[in-house]
């Protein structure tokens, strides 16, 4: 009885979506300059590996190799927001100004079928963006390099995805929250908008600023000082960005499409023995390890996806719904 | 023999902070009566309807709709009330059918069951001419006709209409006064339905209630609210601006 309700109103968005113009025109845009950026790599690499021996992991390098401008991942992580925006930005406050919104809550359907159904949504679309993506990528790549992907290339590839999907799905959570606050749909476009670009752009000068006023460098010929100083003020910077989805997403995936990075930071603290061990230990990382390096910045993608979409849902709720 | 209550409300209050918007509303409606709300703009009548739709819910008081309390049961309330808002929208750029039916699937009416159900409806509410067109194409008096085919959807037995002729011309007006006084003629469904224009209310109405600033000031007959509120004889002459101004003065 609740999912029936869940089900039509879910019909309704998905036969909305694939009618919408706004959406087919970013999903049609997307596809094409990361099949552009996709085939670039591609060609780029069959110069760049010719006379490796044995090169690993080919496949993935299609993904993450910046090539002439840059990846493929970084694409995504930059403009996949767009994607979640634009599907979830007048999600309620259509209805509302459409004066639907008091019809379909007189219906006999829980309230919270509206806003799930309308979530549900938008991440199919958000998957279907992404399968076929990959896919048109993933086949491209097979032409154009000859190289076809092992079990554990896919395995990454699947878990690349999962994480993508998420990422883009926080910012259709973020941008149906602003669509239940704001009554304007161009309020809240403008909304998702600022928070994407601060979020995505702003939040890393915000936090070098605040790493500068709490941990400040030293200039000191004392070199063990300065170092725990600059780690301290790297740990900072890192803390604020930890804020920011797209860090989270970017060391995430990075990881995960590349075996042979063993950690997310930028910078260590190596002694010694990890200089050895580092220098010693060159293969790839097997990809159980990189699971388990990637799963807290998972973890925290679903937390922060789940807690968006849990607030939108307790605004939505709480709402009054008045026809004026 | 005594009709059933369908719709009670006793010492029904509602207040938005400090402002109390509807004032210990007490009110029955039988079975199959077309109850007229009157009442000034902002009265609370809207905000009464939402108290029996269970769209919100009351600060004191209580209500039933059919036996069932909207604020702990909106889905069964919801299942057997139809409701139209004031100035009802649509989906724009789907035609009648396609809004209608979403609306049917929303009720759980299998397809097979409503498309019969659409095309009877679209007739009697006049719009078979024009059910392919995109409903963003209508015009105000067609979009309120639509409205009431939606309502009937369900085969409600309580229909709530707020306001269903603001906004429309006297032919417009007309139709849907006529469309109205069919449902609850022909169908036996009980109508509870809002307006501030008492010419409008009083010829459909079996009852008429007035509602100033969220108090009920009169409830009954229009012949019975004229004799009690201008001291009249029966079969005395009134005209209707005499007890309009004379109840909206009072309160």
């Amino acid at each position: 009885m609740t999912l029936y309700g869940i089900l039509t109103i879910y019909r309704k968005e998905m036969e909305d979506h694939f009618s919408s113009i706004r959406f087919l025109l970013i999903a049609a845009l997307i596809v094409m300059v990361g099949v552009i950026i996709a085939s670039m790599v591609g060609m780029s690499m069959q110069d760049e590996l010719k006379g490796v021996a044995k090169p690993n992991f080919v496949f993935l390098l299609l993904f993450t190799s910046t090539g002439k401008l840059f990846s493929f991942t970084q694409f995504i992580g930059f403009l996949g927001p767009l994607i979640g925006i634009i599907l979830g930005f007048d999600a309620v406050n259509r209805e509302r100004t459409g004066r639907t919104l008091s019809k379909l809550v007189s219906q006999p359907i829980y309230r919270d079928a509206i806003i799930n159904a309308k979530f549900l949504a938008g991440v199919t679309m958000i998957t279907i963006v992404m399968v076929s993506l990959i896919l048109i990528i993933s086949g491209l790549g097979i032409r154009l390099i000859g190289v076809v992907p092992g079990a554990d290339e896919v395995w990454r590839l699947l878990i690349y995805l999962v994480l993508s999907i998420l990422y883009i799905s926080f910012w259709l959570g973020a941008a149906i929250l602003f669509s239940v606050v704001f009554r304007s749909t161009a309020t809240s476009a403008l909304a998702s908008l600022a928070a994407w670009i601060f979020l995505s752009f702003f939040i890393g000068l915000g936090g070098s600023f605040l790493a500068d006023a709490v941990a400040p460098m030293q200039q000191t010929a004392d070199v063990a000082r300065a170092t725990e100083a600059f780690i301290n003020n790297d740990r900072v910077q890192r803390l604020v960005s930890f804020l920011a989805p797209a860090t989270l997403y970017g060391d995430a995936t990075s990881t995960i499409l590349d075996p042979l990075r063993k950690t997310p930071r930028s910078f260590i603290l190596m002694g010694p023995l990890e200089r050895l061990s580092l220098s010693r230990f060159q293969n790839p990382l097997p990809l159980g390890q990189s699971i388990v390096i990637v799963a807290p910045f998972m973890i925290s993608l679903i937390a922060i996806t789940f807690i968006c979409f849990g607030i939108c849902y307790l605004v939505f709720m709480r709402q009054e719904i008045r026809s004026t | 023999m005594e009709k059933e209550i369908v719709i009670r409300m006793e010492g029904l209050t509602k207040r938005y902070g400090t402002q109390t918007v509807v004032d210990r509303l007490s009110l029955a409606v039988a079975e199959g009566e077309i109850f007229g709300f009157l009442g000034p703009n902002g009265a609370g009548k809207t905000t009464t309807m939402l108290m029996l739709l269970g769209l919100t819910e009351p600060n004191a008081g209580t209500v039933s709709v059919c036996g069932f309390d909207p604020a702990r049961d909106p889905l069964k309330v919801k299942e057997i009330i139809g409701y139209l808002p004031e100035n009802v929208g649509f989906y724009d750029d789907m035609d009648a059918r396609q809004n209608l039916r979403y609306i049917a699937r929303l009720n759980r009416i299998p397809d097979r069951v409503s498309s019969a159900r659409i095309d009877r409806l679209l007739n009697e509410v006049d719009l078979a001419k024009e059910a392919d067109k995109p409903v963003g194409s209508y015009s105000k008096g067609m979009k309120q006709r639509l409205g009431i085919a939606e309502v009937l959807i369900k085969e409600p037995r309580v229909v709530f209409l707020d306001e269903p002729t603001i906004g429309l011309d006297p032919d417009g007006t007309n139709k849907m006064l006529d469309l109205i006084n069919g449902l609850s003629r022909e169908r036996q469904m009980t109508i509870f339905f809002s307006s501030h224009l008492l010419d409008q209310v009083q010829r459909i109405s079996d009852r008429i209630g007035i509602m100033i600033r969220g108090k009920l000031v009169a409830a009954g007959p229009l012949a019975e609210l004229a004799q009690r509120g201008l001291g009249l004889e029966e079969g005395e002459a009134y005209t209707l601006d005499q007890i309009y101004m004379k109840y909206f003065k009072e309160g």
